[in-house]
């Protein structure tokens, strides 16, 4: 009897139907492609292979996984505590920002210390940023939906305005920072596994995947065995029923969209930390925004999470591979594909649950029977 | 591990079948614009097709969606041992910087920025020369005596086209009055059209009847505005007469396709050679366009004060003014 | 008659995974009949009534309407034959007048105005013959309950409804108002409408049915003729044993004051005045029972007494400390641990979380006791063996606590949210509405149990709707109207007629 309710069995939820997901979108996907007169199966294989099958590759596929680990669990925080944050952009750029006066302030003394200060300030700056939204949600009934989307527009100005003004790189045109002192930044994998021994292409993948891994654990560990997630998921699900157990709801919505924040700022440790090594005024491109559908797709749990974020990461790195062996592909038709991913896993989800659905009820009853 | 980078060397190679395999290999690499932004990397584009057709030698090119994807298509190709990689823009100065000192082997030539490195070379361009020359036809042309200049995203680069365009203009007239707008201060101020579209009807409406726009792919909304108002408009970079015939007075020539091809075609016969290169008036690098949408609008009397103003410009005579900084040196 | 049944469904069946929602239904409703339907929560009534009405497709068996064949793939496709529904929440748009709500969705065609005047001549007709009287012009939302169900009930024979299914539809209602749809349901028989009648009110199916069915976990298990049956039979059909009898009250004498509101005002959430000059005693040993039609104070009184409302005026003592006055409220954990229970009045709302597991339900309001939690970290083992307790004294079924509550029928969320109430050996307990939603069974047992804590000496304040459990369990009833108590009596001095008349506001009396 037990699970009598669940309507379909783990492995069905977690693999069948994300993999129907995906097929239906390749299989769109490659019709275009058809369309234009490329082979499909070609363009498939490269971009497999352009997402896993060498070791750079990898690198990079997990480099910008990283990346969609941290908005990813940031928008998850945020949905746990049912609220919805669609600035994880924003809450990023100052991250990013964060992190970057960090440096500066500390490291031509000491490198050392300027890191530490500056995961910190990625993850304070990130927070500060979603605490704004969050106050005027919790005490003035502001939707948290439109102040954080406004959010994202100020955090774009202002951090133009910083590197086309005072924090531009001298003699520079473009907004970017100076570069960072020497010495300052994550070590990246293959420099790491050369120290153990191990040989391994370079890529930008760098320490910050395993403070993503970390953050990961510490967010499952946050919802599930403590009493904070514990308040945070009733106020997610529901107000009134927090109220009744005494969990201070204004409170709880500020804290919760500050942990998010945070989560989002540190995406600026691997963008920035780890691999450009000065702050660029658009380093966040979307990743934010693609944060929401990594949630999604990863049912908001934090190993979904990491399993939908590295299918991100396989598609922007396998995609950009495939723009470049096929001259026929362009950018925007990868970001198409990504778009069908997105849309067939997260907004059409229901296109194959429902006959799943039904499939296995049929089968559940002939077996019953 | 070999038979991955046997399969990735083929696959570079794929495209250039129709070249020997003796033939160099180039990259050209576009900036954030886009391939076919009928301005400043459509230019590039066609210079490149123009050695791939004299030549038969193809090559390969590559759009980033964003400046963080330039260090690692620079580095891609550089791996996969291209001979010359071509990156134009002035976004691309600390990226091939960094990846060119890494890669010693590879040459780089990179348009709009001066990069100091042994195995780089940089090419500029005088724009305020071009500048000067559409700057003067616009002040013999105006009958209001009032005309406008939208810029792109603004930096020094682009503040030296405002220069030479107002120095030509007060050449001519020096009681001329000069409208001036920039449409943002990031790279998404060269593709917001719409934005620099609302600007040209502002400085119409504010009684401007010619425009020159230096903005790249938002200057088409300059365009657009100059044939919804019925006013005229300058282009920039590429030859942009013939997108709204009869309302582009004419186009500041700035030739990236020439730059392009110099430098694919130096590659190839193996005279190549780092360091920076200028073009000028004299070098033919910049220049105003006369074709035959816009013939009809200049006098002979326009054109013999524009030769003569050239030939000045050229003997020193009349001496351009710059701006500091316009391209960045790393 | 060469159409004899209404409806009639044979072999019915609906499943969830592998629960039997509906097991092998067999039914006959003759036309022009008012049938009952009743059956504790969970046996099955609303998805048959899903089923009929379209909103579910059944997994095996047949519906016939008139004689005939049905596979309703939506709403609409019944409604084409004739059969309409007034669901237990009302489907009306509040802002719109009822005439608005009536044509809704049958508007016919982009000219609202031509819409309206044909929809009044029709109404008009309809009104005649049923004896409607309604103000089709006023919003919905300022009209009171029973005028809504009226509305809703036009709307469908407006529609063309040849048989009515009525959902619960007297547990809003005053005993006046419900007085009143007895009157309606009476009238739409005698023009030869069926009318399907859903309830655990045993009384109402006895006062109005013709016929009726007894269903019990997803089958039907008793059809009667109402004239030869009795409320008794069918608690016990329902149940499917003797109902027990409830627990005695014992005599606790006079005890200390646990509780005191003076003069207590306070607003509602839309700015009103919902209380004014409330001042009332719990004393130990004693049930206070609450009664008012929905929407009188009831709710905001119960929320000043648990620190979930503010007070605008007044003062409010537990254990002869205040706990309650304009500038404080003391905060509802701090409360629990000075020994005030609190069963939220509206479960899904307020006590329970429903997408959460049963378990973690468990401890909802007391996460922060140091049996469940430390340092921060929850005890996920206690959780659990505390839950499981849970599970075993109150017989709570099915026996797993890690389904979300809301699998579980509301009688036995109900038991788990009482259980967790009491667990820790309250001095006063504020109950809202203690078996709504409840099934029989649960009921009885619920009310023992209250009565077990006041014959402990608890203090309990009783807040319900249905008088006849006020009149079972309390030794007073405070009577509500229009955030005003009207007055108290004594349970002795009370019948279901003076408090009735007492909640209409319509008669005062001095406790």
């Amino acid at each position: 009897m037990a699970g009598a309710n669940k309507k379909l069995p783990l492995w069905a939820e977690a693999g069948l139907l994300p993999t129907l997901n995906l097929l239906a979108a390749f299989l769109v996907s490659g019709l275009v492609i058809w369309g234009l007169g490329e082979d499909p199966f070609l363009a498939l294989s490269l971009l497999v292979d352009g997402a896993f099958g060498f070791q750079e590759a990898i690198g990079y596929t997990f480099y910008y996984a990283t990346n969609f680990v941290f908005t990813g669990l940031a928008v998850s925080v945020a949905y746990h505590a049912g609220l919805f944050n669609i600035g994880g952009e924003g809450q990023a750029m100052l991250g990013g920002l964060g992190l970057t006066l960090a440096v500066f302030l500390v490291g031509d003394t000491s490198p050392f210390l300027a890191i530490g200060l500056a995961i910190l300030g990625a993850a304070v700056f990130g927070a500060a940023w979603a605490f704004i939204p969050a106050w005027l949600q919790a005490k003035r009934g502001s939707h948290i939906v439109i102040t954080t989307i406004m959010f994202n527009f100020i955090a774009s100005a202002l951090l133009a305005y910083l590197l086309v003004g005072p924090l531009q790189r001298p003699g520079g045109q473009m907004p970017e920072s100076a570069d960072f002192p020497a010495g300052v930044g994550l070590v990246h994998a293959h420099d790491l596994l050369a120290m153990m021994g191990m040989e391994f292409e370079q890529s930008p993948l760098n320490v910050s995947a395993l403070i993503a891994l970390a953050c990961t654990f510490a967010v499952w560990f946050m919802l599930t065995r403590t009493r904070f997630g514990y308040e945070l998921r009733v106020v997610g699900k529901n107000h009134s029923a927090a109220r009744f157990a005494g969990i201070p709801v204004a409170r709880m919505t500020i804290v919760a969209m500050m942990l998010s924040g945070a989560l989002a700022g540190m995406m600026g440790l691997n963008e920035i930390l780890g691999e450009q090594l000065r702050l660029i005024g658009n380093f966040t491109l979307g990743y934010g925004f693609v944060g929401i559908a990594v949630a999604f797709m990863g049912r908001n749990h934090p190993v979904g999470i990491v399993l939908a974020a590295i299918l991100f990461g396989a598609l922007y790195q396998g995609g950009a591979e495939l723009a470049f062996e096929m001259p026929n592909i362009t950018r925007d038709l990868i970001v198409m594909i990504q778009g069908l991913v997105i849309l067939f896993a997260g907004a059409m989800e229901h296109l194959f649950r429902d006959p799943i659905e039904r499939l296995f009820m049929r089968f559940r009853a002939r077996e019953a029977a | 591990m070999l038979k991955k980078l046997a399969f990735a060397i083929v696959a570079a190679f794929a495209g250039s079948s129709a070249g020997l395999a003796a033939d160099i290999q180039p990259v050209l690499l576009y900036d954030v614009g886009g391939k076919f932004d009928k301005s400043f990397n459509e230019a590039a584009h066609v210079g490149a097709e123009k050695f791939s057709t004299e030549t038969r030698i193809s090559y390969r090119d590559f759009e980033p969606s964003s400046e963080t994807q330039y260090e690692q298509a620079l580095k891609r190709f550089a791996r996969r041992k291209a001979d010359l990689i071509v990156a134009v823009g002035v976004g691309y100065s600390v990226a091939v910087r960094n990846v060119a000192s890494q890669y010693p082997d590879v040459k780089f030539t990179v348009i709009d920025a001066i990069i100091e490195l042994p195995n780089v070379q940089s090419i500029t361009f005088r724009e305020n020369e071009g500048s000067f020359l559409v700057g003067m036809i616009a002040a013999m042309k105006t009958e209001s005596n009032k005309i406008g200049f939208i810029g792109g995203m603004d930096i020094p680069l682009i503040r030296r086209f405002e220069r030479g365009y107002q120095q030509g203009a007060e050449y001519v007239n020096g009681d001329i009055t000069l409208i001036e707008n920039y449409v943002g201060t990031t790279p998404s101020a060269w593709n917001d059209p719409i934005k620099a579209s609302e600007m040209a009807r502002s400085q119409y409406a504010r009684g401007a009847d010619i425009i020159f726009s230096a903005a790249g792919p938002s200057g088409l909304g300059v365009i657009q505005a100059a044939k919804d108002t019925g006013n005229l408009s300058i282009g920039v970079d590429s030859n942009q007469n013939h997108v709204a015939p009869g309302f582009v007075l004419t186009s500041m020539l700035k030739r990236v396709d020439l730059a392009v091809y110099m430098a694919m075609k130096e590659a190839s016969d193996g005279s190549w050679q780092a360091g920076h290169r200028v073009m000028g008036l004299e070098e033919g690098g910049v220049d105003y366009a006369v074709d035959e949408h816009n013939k009809g609008m200049f006098t002979d009397e326009m054109k013999a004060r524009l030769e003569q103003a050239r030939a000045k410009i050229i003997s020193g005579e009349i001496v351009v003014g710059d701006v500091a900084g316009s391209n960045s040196s790393h | 008659m060469d159409q004899p049944f209404a409806i009639e469904t044979r072999g019915l069946s609906k499943h969830f995974g592998d629960v039997r929602a509906n097991d092998e239904l067999s039914l006959i409703i003759p036309k022009g009949t008012v049938h009952g339907i009743v059956g504790e929560n969970g046996a099955g009534k609303s998805t048959l009534l899903k089923m009929l009405f379209g909103f579910y497709r059944p997994d095996g068996g047949d519906i016939l309407v008139r004689g005939e064949v049905v596979r309703f793939q939506n709403p609409m496709e019944a409604m084409g034959k004739g059969i309409g529904m007034v669901h237990q929440h009302f489907m009306l748009v509040e802002p719109f007048t009822i005439l608005e709500n009536i044509i809704l969705g049958s508007e016919g065609g982009a000219d609202l105005n031509a819409a309206k005047a044909k929809a009044r001549e029709d109404l008009k007709e309809l009104e005649e013959k049923f004896g409607f009287d309604l103000p089709f012009d006023e919003p919905v939302e300022r009209l009171s309950v029973g005028v809504r169900q009226r509305a809703e009930i036009l709307k469908a024979l407006y529609r063309g409804a040849e048989t009515l299914i009525l959902d619960e539809p007297t547990a809003v209602l005053t005993p006046q108002e419900t007085e009143q749809l007895f009157g309606l349901v009476r009238q739409l028989k005698a023009q030869g409408k069926t009318v399907l009648f859903v309830t655990h009110k045993l009384n109402e199916i006895m006062a109005v049915t013709d016929d009726v069915t007894v269903m019990r976990a997803g089958k039907v298990v008793a059809v009667r003729k109402t004239n030869e049956t009795s409320a008794a039979e069918l608690a016990e059909l329902m149940v499917g044993a003797k109902v027990a009898r409830e627990a005695a009250r014992a005599e606790t004498g006079e005890h200390k004051v646990r509780l005191s509101l003076n003069g207590v005002y306070a607003s509602g959430d839309r700015g009103h005045t919902a209380l004014t000059d409330i001042s009332l005693e719990v004393h130990d040993g004693e049930v206070l029972g609450v009664a008012g039609v929905a929407g009188n104070g009831q709710t905001e009184l119960l929320e000043v007494i648990t620190g979930l409302r503010r007070l605008a005026r007044g003062r409010i003592w537990y254990d002869g400390a205040v706990i309650a006055d304009e500038k404080t409220t003391t905060d509802p954990i701090t409360l629990r641990r000075m020994g005030v229970a609190h069963v939220a009045e509206d479960r899904l709302k307020t006590g329970v979380v429903e997408s959460m597991s049963a378990r973690e339900n468990a401890i909802l309001g007391y996460q922060r006791e140091a049996d469940f939690s430390r340092r921060g970290l929850l005890k996920l083992k206690e959780i659990a063996k505390r839950a499981a307790g849970y599970f075993e004294s109150q017989d709570v079924r099915p026996r797993n606590p890690n389904l979300p509550i809301s699998s579980f029928s509301g009688g036995n969320q109900q038991k788990l949210v009482i259980a967790r109430e009491i667990s820790r050996a309250p001095q006063l307990m504020i109950i809202g509405q203690p078996t709504r939603g409840v099934d029989i069974g649960a009921v009885t047992k619920i009310h023992d149990q209250i009565t077990e804590l006041r014959n402990a000496g608890k203090a309990i304040l009783v807040v319900s709707a249905d008088l006849d459990e006020l009149l079972a369990i309390s030794d007073r009833i405070a009577v509500m109207c229009e955030g005003e108590i009207v007055g108290t009596l004594k349970v002795e001095d009370s019948d279901e007629q003076t408090l009735g008349l007492m909640m209409a506001g319509e008669k005062r009396n001095a406790g």
